[in-house]
């Protein structure tokens, strides 16, 4: 019993982390309607700067935080301009493939910048862990729990209740009818860019103490935030953050419970059985059609 | 005010419109009719911007439209209800209004912002009490008001409408057709284009007849209802004909 809810409470932990990077692959989705493969490396890049700042620089760590998140703002800037926007045919396959690209790209920079070695990064607070029903709570959980929930909250609430928000959703909706009402479609499309790899870089930044950083580490997590978002149904902010959940706390059972090689293989193979039995999700946006 | 001269769209090799050329005054309601294929919508898409490569001159109020993004466009005074009505169907129908009022809350009009909302709604009755209904389940009647509302919402000076009474009811159709001539009668100037020929000459003040891109034949509605050639090609029988026993 005491074991299952340690495992519950390590899988609740990395499945926040899996739901920021789900959440924010799926509100570029349905802002953009792109799915963007490179969104693991702006994870993997949050977790590196991290490592620079906070670690090697030794900046106050909210200095080192915000520096993080401005990286990944501004490489997901640069990558819409350079990459995404120049595309001459600007078709889903062809941007998908070019994220794909780019994901290759920014592994074989960061591998240059930060070499090969692995690096540890220590918890953000050094508090002693609290004890439930015999299993530890370690107060890092408790932080990233929290700010999962938040930064989600913040995307929902932007997304849903203001202006911007609303127009960024228009946009993927019908960009040409959106361009006629007089909403900058192309800001919108960058906005969702920075907002998205920004979101990326918090969750390598909340990864980064309880695992291991290196420049190959955005590969997996952004397969596991794809697969988090499939199980949520792509578009669907909760859902994406539900998946994601879902996805840690059945690794970490999986891995206690069975074995711990089965970690990785999990995912995909809930990945399989989502789009096997429910290719929308599990909860799926409603569709407001008429049929 | 808005002065269209020689006007060339072409869709790769497709030529859709061949040198065409227009003009509006400030305050009329002016109709284009055609036959399907005709060019209208393509017209209609280099005004508001959608549509990049054209040649020739498009000038609304002493402003060159050439080169202009569809958001500079709007932000000039010319909004676009277009065919199809393209409302944003995951989206309430009060945002959709609210949409449509981007560029007025961009410039910081949000009072004016609230007077259009209960101007559209009382135009509309229905979309008050379909408000924070999602627009995709809304009827296609009902979509249509929706997308003209929207389309009010930023203020237009002119405001062009591609096909508004496509595939509904005659009991909307004249409701459609009764808003726009009240919105003429409010200072809007209105551009149209129609298939339903007849009722869009009816409350026009003049018209064009565009035939595989080519601008055919212009005049005054009254004059272009009783022309030989429109009667034959657009106007057939409708149900005015059998009501007030005339024959086309
Ligand atoms: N994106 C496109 N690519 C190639 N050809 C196009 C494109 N859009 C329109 N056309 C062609 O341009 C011509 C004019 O089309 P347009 O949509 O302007 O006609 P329309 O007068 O609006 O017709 P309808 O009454 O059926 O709406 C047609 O022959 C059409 O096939
Ligand atoms: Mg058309």
């Amino acid at each position: 019993m005491q074991e299952i809810i340690q495992y519950l409470f390590s899988g609740i932990t990395t499945g926040a982390i899996y739901a920021v990077i789900a959440v924010g692959l799926s509100m570029l989705y349905s802002s953009t309607e792109l799915i963007n493969f490179a969104h693991g490396e702006f994870v993997m890049l949050g977790a590196m700067a991290i490592v620079t700042l906070w670690v090697h620089m030794a900046l106050p760590l909210p200095l080192a935080f915000a520096g993080a998140v401005a990286l990944g703002c501004c490489m997901g800037l640069l990558f819409e301009r350079l990459a995404i926007r120049t595309a001459r045919t600007p078709q889903p396959i062809v941007l998908v493939i070019i994220t794909v690209g780019a994901s290759i790209f920014l592994r074989g920079v960061a591998m240059i910048v930060w070499g090969k070695d692995p690096f540890s990064v220590p918890a953000f607070s050094r508090h002693d862990s609290i004890e439930i029903a015999g299993a530890a709570l370690l107060p890092q959980s408790i932080w990233i729990v929290g700010a999962a929930v938040l930064l989600a909250g913040g995307i929902h609430f932007f997304l849903k209740k203001t202006l911007t928000g609303k127009a960024m959703v228009a946009c993927a909706v019908n960009k040409k009818a959106a361009w006629l009402t007089g909403i900058p479609s192309e800001k919108m499309g960058i906005l969702a860019f920075a907002v998205s790899t920004g979101s990326g870089a918090v969750a390598g930044i909340f990864i980064a103490p309880i695992t291991m950083s290196s420049y190959d580490m955005g590969t997996m997590l952004g397969l596991k935030g794809f697969c988090a978002a499939m199980i949520g149904g792509l578009g669907s902010l909760w859902g994406a953050f539900a998946g994601g959940i879902l996805l840690g706390v059945l690794e970490s059972l999986g891995a206690g419970l069975i074995s711990s090689g089965l970690k990785d293989a999990i995912a995909f193979i809930l990945l399989l059985l989502i789009l096997y039995i429910c290719p929308g999700g599990l909860f799926s946006a409603k569709e407001a059609k008429r049929f | 005010m808005l002065r269209i001269k020689n006007l060339k769209c072409s869709y790769g090799s497709i030529v859709a419109v061949h040198g065409v050329s227009l003009s509006v005054k400030k305050g009329e309601l002016i109709s284009i009719i055609g036959a399907n294929g005709a060019g209208k919508s393509t017209l209609l898409l280099a005004i508001c911007g959608l549509l990049k490569n054209w040649e020739g001159e498009i000038v609304f109020q002493d402003k060159d439209l050439k080169g202009m993004s569809p958001p500079a466009i709007v932000r000039s005074g010319i909004s676009m209800v277009p065919e199809g009505r393209q409302i944003f169907s995951p989206l309430s129908v009060m945002d959709n209004l609210k949409m449509g009022a981007y560029t007025m809350y961009r410039k910081g009009l949000k009072s004016q912002v609230e007077e259009d909302f209960d101007m559209v709604m009382e135009m509309f009755p229905i979309l008050r009490e379909r408000a924070h209904q999602l627009a995709g389940t809304l009827s296609g009647g009902e979509q249509q008001m929706l997308a003209i509302g929207r389309a009010l919402m930023a203020r237009p000076r002119l405001l062009v409408l591609d096909e508004p009474s496509m595939g509904l009811a005659p009991k909307i159709v004249e409701m459609i057709f009764n808003v726009i001539t009240t919105l003429q009668s409010q200072g809007v100037t209105i551009l149209l284009v129609e298939q339903n020929a007849r009722a869009a000459l009816k409350i026009s003040h003049r018209g064009y007849v565009l035939e595989t891109g080519k601008m055919v034949l212009q005049g005054s509605a009254d004059e272009l209802l009783v022309d030989d050639d429109v009667k034959r090609a657009y106007l057939g029988r409708d149900y005015g004909d059998f009501y007030d026993g005339r024959d086309a």
